[in-house]
């Protein structure tokens, strides 16, 4: 039985309910959206990838851009960085919010959850300018944490934490920690709490409950949230920028040198696309990990 | 076993909470210091920081600003999710599936792309760099939001409350005004508050895309490179404070709609 | 002769290549309630939005008191409809749902609350005016739905399977209400559903579909007592079905013969034509008080204990692929593994057009 009334959907769709208006109404009030997509992101991502091929000085076609990045041993380390950068991060930002998930939905008594999930994710919403100078407060030569290091006198000498790989990363891992507990956190909330009984029932104490049940259930998600880390992360320009300085360049960096120093947009056209070439190729190899739901 | 996993997992949460607040503390703390160095020890407290932020006339008008593209993008951003969202769920269209991919798309890419793109396109098209280039990036990047936050909340029985109403005489623009709009307005005020913070925060599109009049965090940019500075601890709070209330705006309209 | 309040002419209606209506023909008398009765799938759905407006029909006329409403928008044709999930607008009181069709129409506020007012109390819901929506219950929130579509006049009004929603007490309880409150207004009213219960308590005209198709029309009573095909006899409550050919034909009287024995039945059908007969439960006899006519003897294979009666399952000793369904009284004696003679009457056995 597959007729129209079976497909949860008792009533057909209006389509042929409007008879006069059907034709025109539908396409007025999606016109304006798709317009502005097509007008100001399609278009601009041509006007990308034209520009990618023609050469900085004199316009000609070129495929120089993309050949750079191969031969030019510096471009290539950004891209190299930046993946090293981001792995680390998604993993760690894991490994940390996992944990913190698991004890905010299942320890945290539940009438506590909302109010300790919305304090777990304020600084969420600092702005992530704001954010990245606020952690060079606490990693700066005389800020808190060497104040705090060197005044009980474990060292003598204040660490170089600022401008380095690890303030970096810390400035990341503060960020997705708190975005991967939040869908990790809804993600433990949306299993049945009959899973969990039914495990106890069959004699499974809680180690193999989480380990043969929850954790299995939750992966599909820590995947999409990892693979939303991984996209941000790569993307972003601001954290590196002002936590890591300049000592090592990462793809974003590199791509804002080309338009702010020498207004090369061509070369920052193909580095911005190959960027988002290995997003894609990295959204195709976990691509089967991740069902996210088509809205 | 039960009280080891107990006390491990306090001791854990309170790491992670201290982990998470270190920043921000520091942050509001050393906004308070009356010296000129946002370092310890803490010489405060004292508000001529923020006196001074708000005697600093390029921060008020970038702050002006900010507020300015934040309203007007995430309207026309809500605006357009919201009609097209209403045309997707209520019309049979062709391709209809491709066309809500292309709508949703920008979600996807970074935003640094997204500026990048538009960069080189205003770039040859002789559009100058402004505030309202800066908007259309976030209309960009916050359209698809509001469409897939909207058009996710019409569901089968939304079809059949405008059916009704249709039934009972009203013709399509009351019922757009008298039914659809109330009904879905918990989503609409959901779409556009998630618009306001991430066009509020935005960084990367407004730096690329506007030149002397910019928007708050490209301003407080600006500051970063006179190094640490209290001024910027103050900026930094109060702009911390103004997306504390649009996200208490956003849950509550989201708990509001929560409630029957 | 009136014209019918409803004439629907040669209506066929297709979803793609799916057909859902096939060349449906049916007329409504004022005042009437009618009940359109079938499985998922059989059409009466699509039938009832094509009657509202929702739905154009692929082929055929509407005809709504005797004007051409095929392709009329539902605001525009003097039908309302209650819907399944009631569709109630959320965010307007009680009082603003019931009052909409007429703010629709232009009737100022003090009148509309008036008439909204009368229509609440005349489904005993007067006092909940003021409320909003998610403040009922599920059955009255129905009357909400049912006070909302009755307040305009309309001449027909369409209930899309209105109490499927509800527990099964307070279904019987809507069902008695539904005929009272119809009986009220005088409205003719068109109502879905898949529950035969529902369709012989509430129609004065019960209509039968079935893939697309309308197998049987006719009262209540008639459709159960002699329905017109096997697929009716089937889905209005249970029959015991005795598959057969026309042996014989002598003056309207044909010999029949079945996996239960010949039978003599009057008839006109030649000889060699294929018949199916059905049997109602509760006319089938088991044990020593014999019908005139013997099926043979069959094997009990299950006894049901169902209250005022049980129900009795058993396999025929000629053909096992014969099942009986009996209903035998309470007090009876039958067990599972007994060997039953069962029997009839010819009047009791009705003949179905295959």
């Amino acid at each position: 039985m597959s007729t129209a009334e079976n497909n949860g959907r008792p009533w057909p769709r209006a389509g042929r309910a409007l008879p006069r208006a059907g034709r025109t109404l539908p396409w007025v009030l999606v016109t304006p959206a798709l317009g502005w997509t097509l007008l100001f992101f399609v278009l601009p991502f041509a006007a990308m990838g034209l520009s990618s091929l023609t050469a900085h000085e004199g316009g000609g076609f070129t495929l120089s851009n993309y050949s750079q990045f191969f031969t030019n041993p510096s471009y290539w380390q950004a891209m190299v960085n930046s993946l090293q950068v981001t792995v680390i991060v998604t993993v760690v930002s894991v490994l940390l919010a996992y944990p913190f998930a698991w004890i905010l939905a299942e320890q945290v008594p539940e009438r506590w959850q909302r109010l300790a999930l919305m304090l777990a994710v304020l600084p969420f919403w600092t702005s992530y300018v704001v954010r990245s100078y606020s952690w060079l407060l606490v990693l700066a030569q005389n800020g808190v944490i060497n104040r705090a290091l060197t005044g009980s006198g474990l060292i003598s000498e204040p660490l170089q934490l600022a401008n380095t790989r690890l303030a970096t990363a810390t400035g990341f891992v503060h960020f997705f920690v708190m975005l991967l507990t939040l869908t990790i956190f809804a993600n433990l909330k949306q299993l049945s709490p009959s899973y969990r009984k039914a495990a106890a029932d069959l004699g499974a104490g809680p180690v193999r409950t989480f380990l043969h049940v929850i954790l299995p259930l939750t992966l599909p998600g820590i995947m999409v949230g990892a693979f939303l880390t991984f996209v941000l992360c790569i993307g972003d320009y601001i954290t590196p920028q002002i936590l890591g300085g300049n000592n090592e360049l990462l793809m974003p960096q590199l791509v804002m040198m080309q338009i702010g120093r020498r207004g090369d947009f061509p070369l920052a056209s193909a580095l911005s696309i190959i960027l988002m070439a290995v997003v894609t190729v990295a959204y195709l190899a976990c691509a089967r990990w991740l069902k996210i739901e088509r809205a | 076993m039960r009280q080891v996993i107990r006390v491990a997992s306090w001791i854990y949460a309170l790491a992670v909470y201290g982990f998470i607040f270190l920043p921000v503390v520091v942050l509001v703390l050393f906004s308070l210091q009356s010296t000129s160095f946002p370092i310890p020890p803490f010489t405060g407290p004292s508000l001529r920081w923020y006196d001074a932020v708000l005697s600093d006339a390029r921060l008020t008008s970038a702050l002006l600003n900010s507020l300015l593209v934040a309203v007007l993008s995430s309207a026309t951003a809500v605006t357009l999710g919201f009609l097209s969202a209403w045309g997707f769920a209520r019309f049979v269209l062709p391709g209809s599936g491709l066309l809500r991919g292309l709508i949703t798309l920008p979600l996807t890419v970074s935003y640094l792309i997204i500026g990048m793109g538009l960069l080189v396109l205003f770039n040859w098209g002789g559009v100058p760099k402004s505030l309202l280039a800066a908007g259309i990036g976030h209309v960009v990047i916050n359209l698809p939001l509001c469409f897939a936050i909207i058009y996710s909340q019409m569901g089968d029985h939304q079809i059949n409350i405008e059916r009704a109403a249709r039934d009972l005489g009203a013709p399509e623009w009351k019922v757009l005004l008298l039914i659809t709009v109330p009904v879905m307005a918990p989503a609409i005020f959901a779409g556009f508050f998630l618009s306001m913070t991430f066009s509020w925060d935005e960084f990367v599109i407004s730096f690329l895309l506007t030149r002397f009049d910019t928007t708050l965090p490209v301003e407080i940019w600006n500051l970063l490179r006179s190094g640490l500075n209290p001024k910027t601890n103050a900026v930094g709070s109060l702009v911390f404070a103004v997306s504390i209330v649009l996200v208490v705006l956003f849950e509550l309209t989201l708990l509001r709609r929560r409630k029957p | 002769m009136t014209a019918p309040l409803v004439d629907i002419r040669g209506v066929s209606h297709r979803f793609g290549q799916l057909a859902v209506l096939k060349n449906v023909s049916l007329r409504i008398e004022p005042g009437s309630y009618t009940i359109l009765l079938g499985p998922s799938g059989s059409g009466k759905t699509t039938l009832l939005s094509i009657l509202g407006g929702f739905v154009t029909p692929s082929e055929g006329k509407v005809f709504i008191r005797g004007e051409d409403c095929t392709s009329v928008p539902p605001a525009k044709r003097p039908t309302t409809t209650v819907f399944q999930d009631y569709a109630l607008f959320p965010h307007m009181s009680v009082g603003g749902n019931v009052g909409f069709g007429l703010r629709m129409q232009g009737v100022d506020g003090t009148r509309r609350a008036a008439k909204a007012r009368e229509a609440l109390a005349l489904v005993g819901l007067a006092s909940a005016f003021d409320k909003k929506p998610h403040q009922l219950s599920g059955g009255q929130r129905q009357r909400v739905a049912l006070a909302r579509a009755l307040v305009i006049e309309p001449a027909v009004l369409l209930l899309d399977e209105p109490l499927g929603a509800l527990d099964l007490k307070l279904r019987r309880q809507m069902q008695d209400e539904l005929k009272a409150i119809q009986k009220r207004v005088g409205t003719a009213f068109i109502h879905v559903t898949h529950d035969q219960e529902e369709a012989m308590a509430l129609a004065d005209h019960c209509v039968v579909m079935n893939d697309g198709r309308i197998e049987d029309e006719g009262p209540p009573e008639r459709v159960y007592a002699r329905p017109a095909t096997r697929f009716s006899a089937t889905f209005m409550g249970e029959s015991t079905i005795l598959a057969g050919t026309v042996m014989k034909a002598t003056n309207g009287a044909i010999t029949v013969s079945t996996p239960a024995g010949a039978i003599l039945l009057p008839g006109p059908q030649p000889a060699g034509t294929s018949i199916a007969l059905a049997i109602r439960p509760e006319y089938l006899r088991l044990g020593e008080t014999k019908g005139d006519i013997a099926l043979g003897s069959a094997k009990v294979s299950d006894v049901v204990f169902q209250g005022s009666f049980k129900r009795v399952l058993a396999t025929s000793a000629l053909d096992p692929a014969l099942q009986f369904i009996a209903k035998a009284p309470a007090s009876t004696t039958v067990q599972a593994g007994d060997t039953v003679v069962v029997s009839c009457n010819a009047d009791d056995i009705i003949q179905l057009a295959d």
